[in-house]
């Protein structure tokens, strides 16, 4: 049975669902439950937080301070203790507020999390899952707005998630858990609300398997999390044109779906990526280099990136609005491709 | 009361300027006549006016997300504030940084930072920059309760204290960080405690009191221009806002929110002021910042936006 689900929503009934059958999983972050300390206020745990964003509401009625814990504002602390409670057994799902606050466990992540097994020679393996959350368009400012997909997707060891619809988070929050390796979890704050129809029962969307969100014979257009749904508008403009687009969106940038990205390269000549991110060293700059090397012979114009500026991300509304590519610029791009003529 | 006059009624203007500008930061809010998180700082105007008039030319501070009370206690002007606020051209960071963000380095002001225990390595840098320089400045760092679970707030007072940098880390203690209440997420008796293990001497005093806050910060200078090291303020709070505007505040008690505002940093300044100035004099002051913040928000709602060139502008300095 499916139904209309928002992605926070979703994201809520993945970790209730998983936490119903499985004791070893514990949540943990700041304010993910709320209201820490001032149990006589709101006793049934009702009214709390359950989060900024509110994707954990209510699971402290339902799982209690036990499994749904209140960290200190200390991310170096529980995101090292989730690597070591993971090593005894459990699995630990912890929340960083704001993917910007990655500089404060990053420690953690990039020489513990995603070496362990490696450095020990297999024997050990980190079944931990960080849920953070990403994205511009909030008025949020630059230290609250940045994306930084890349500084995950960079480490061997941690895998790295990303939906942009509910039905795919939950079934890639429940393949998270399931993970026996570390898992950075991005959300995008603007997606949250964005509806879908999504199954009731638990079900898994296997990491490293691209979603085609739109079908197109003309140019491949590879969308970065909340991109995907830009390139979709820009695919509709495009179409108006006589332009059909196949829009892809990888879900998981570690891993990441070589074939289907170079399978539809073959069929349509043409790419752009589009990511909301800087530009430098980024998903896109990746993925260029992957169908440069790959998929060379089918191009009929050169890739074309579609990003925010080499710039942090201002708080002033205009400023912020220029900073997020838009359906205009891909439709840009995608025109000089079609207009690039080989000499 | 030894303090003269003039300064009793300035002390009085930055206190009540705070409140009315966040008076109309919470109305704004509610309107949603601007984007963003807004985090009010009402309720705790005693502590940012008993620091930073105390500061001199030359030196320095870091504040946090919530700083339109710092701001406002150097005298940054109101309309370059309330700019910052719409994001708009004439902001004091020409609306690049947004409330969360805001710096002005003419007033001492380095930069509010919205990485919690963020300004406290780059308060204690600007400390040990004076010393190095063989200046007699200091530099102070504002921080909430929240703040002292970070690893960069005890390497800050590690530092300090190894270089013995003229620093002074200003805790406001209001009792929460986001929705956590303080006695649980606090295992030290108190955050003044955890600053002896670093051998930084330390006071909690009543936040409240625009006056205690102020004798513990000019012993805390003395100390610190006379090459004494860094110290430590802890200065008990609260805030009326809740973590940022739309925060239902559910987690907080009834009866501790009354407490807290018969403890009211303005209503205590002219219970102590009382028989020195008149109570209409005070409102006369409390009229006229009304006046000042109106005309304030009215030159930000009137300036132009940023020009979108400015977009990819100031990322790097330019070659001297
Ligand atoms: C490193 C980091 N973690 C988490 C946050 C999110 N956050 C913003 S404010 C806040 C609470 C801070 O509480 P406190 O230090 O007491 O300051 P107050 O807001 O009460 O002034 C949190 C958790 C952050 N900004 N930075
Ligand atoms: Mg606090």
């Amino acid at each position: 049975m499916t139904r209309t689900l928002n992605i926070k929503d979703a994201l809520n009934e993945a970790l209730r669902q998983e936490m119903e059958v499985d004791s070893r999983i514990v949540l943990m972050g700041e304010d993910i439950a709320g209201g820490a300390g001032r149990d006589d206020v709101n006793p049934e745990g009702t009214d709390c937080w359950g989060g900024v964003f509110g994707v954990t509401k209510d699971l402290l009625g339902q799982f209690g301070r036990e499994r749904v814990v209140d960290t200190a504002i200390a991310e170096t602390g529980f995101v090292g203790a989730a690597i070591g409670a993971s090593l005894v057994g459990m699995r630990p799902v912890v929340e960083i507020m704001f993917a910007d606050f990655i500089g404060t466990s990053y420690d953690q992540l990039l020489n513990h999390a995603a070496k362990l097994r490696y450095m020990y020679g297999g024997k050990v393996s980190v079944p931990i899952v960080v849920r953070t959350v990403t994205g511009a368009g909030f008025r949020a400012g630059a230290e609250h707005s940045q994306t930084l997909y890349s500084l995950y997707t960079h480490v061997p060891g941690l895998k790295v998630v990303a939906p942009s619809t509910a039905r795919d988070a939950k079934g890639l929050m429940l393949s998270a858990i399931r993970d026996p390796n570390p898992v950075i979890f991005m959300e995008h704050k603007r997606l949250y609300l964005l509806d879908d129809d999504v199954p009731e029962e638990p079900y898994t969307i296997p990491f490293g398997v691209a979603r085609i969100a739109r079908e197109g014979s003309d140019v491949t257009i590879v969308g970065v999390q909340k991109m995907v749904h830009t390139a979709l508008d820009a695919a509709k403009v495009l179409a108006e044109q006589g332009i059909e687009a196949e829009v892809i969106d990888p879900r998981t940038y570690s891993p990441l779906d070589e074939d289907t990205i170079l399978g539809s390269v073959e069929k349509t000549g043409r790419l752009v990526i589009v990511d909301e991110s800087h530009p430098r060293c980024s998903l896109p700059t990746d993925i260029s280099a992957l169908v440069a090397d790959k998929g060379f012979a089918s191009l009929r114009s050169p890739i074309k990136m579609v990003t925010g500026p080499h710039t942090p991300i201002p708080f002033s509304p205009p400023l912020e609005d220029a900073f997020i590519p838009d359906p205009d610029q891909i439709v840009a791009a995608v025109k000089s491709q079609f207009e690039y003529a080989t000499t | 009361m030894t303090l003269a006059r003039e300064t009793l009624i300035d002390l009085w203007t930055r206190m009540i300027r705070i409140r009315r500008f966040e008076d109309r930061v919470a109305i704004i809010a509610a309107n949603n006549e601007a984007d963003g998180f807004l985090h009010t700082y009402s309720g705790q105007e005693a502590v940012a006016v008993g620091v930073l008039p105390l500061l001199n030319d030359g030196d320095a501070f870091t504040s946090t997300y919530r700083n339109h009370g710092h701001a406002i206690a150097r005298n940054i002007p109101l309309d370059g504030l309330a700019g910052e606020v719409y994001g708009k051209a004439n902001g004091v960071c020409r609306g690049k940084g947004g409330s969360m963000h805001v710096a002005d380095q003419d007033f001492g002001m380095i930069g509010g930072m919205g990485i919690v225990a963020g300004g406290l390595p780059i308060a204690t840098g600007a400390a040990y920059g004076y010393k190095y320089l063989g200046k007699d400045n200091v530099s102070a760092a504002f921080f909430g309760d929240g703040a002292v679970h970070q690893g960069a707030w005890h390497e800050s007072l590690d530092f300090a204290a190894l270089f013995q940098c003229p620093v002074i880390f200003v805790c406001e203690n209001n009792l929460y960080a986001e929705s956590t209440y303080i006695e649980y997420h606090l295992n030290a008796e108190s955050i003044s405690a955890m600053a002896a293990p670093y051998g930084i001497p330390a006071v909690q005093i009543d936040g409240m009191d625009v006056f205690a806050v102020r004798d513990a910060m000019e012993e805390a200078i003395e100390r610190g221009r006379s090459g004494g090291g860094p110290s430590l303020i802890e200065a008990m709070t609260y805030r009326y806002g809740g973590q940022y505007e739309g925060d239902n505040q559910l987690y907080k008690p009834a009866k501790e929110v009354t407490w807290w505002r018969e403890q009211d940093p303005l209503l205590r300044f002219r219970e102590t002021v009382d028989g020195i100035i008149d109570a209409a004099e005070l409102d006369a002051i409390d009229e006229q910042v009304q006046a000042e913040v109106t005309v304030a928000f009215d030159v930000a709602i009137a300036a132009p936006w940023p020009d979108v060139s400015e977009l990819t502008t100031d990322v790097y300095a330019p070659l001297a």
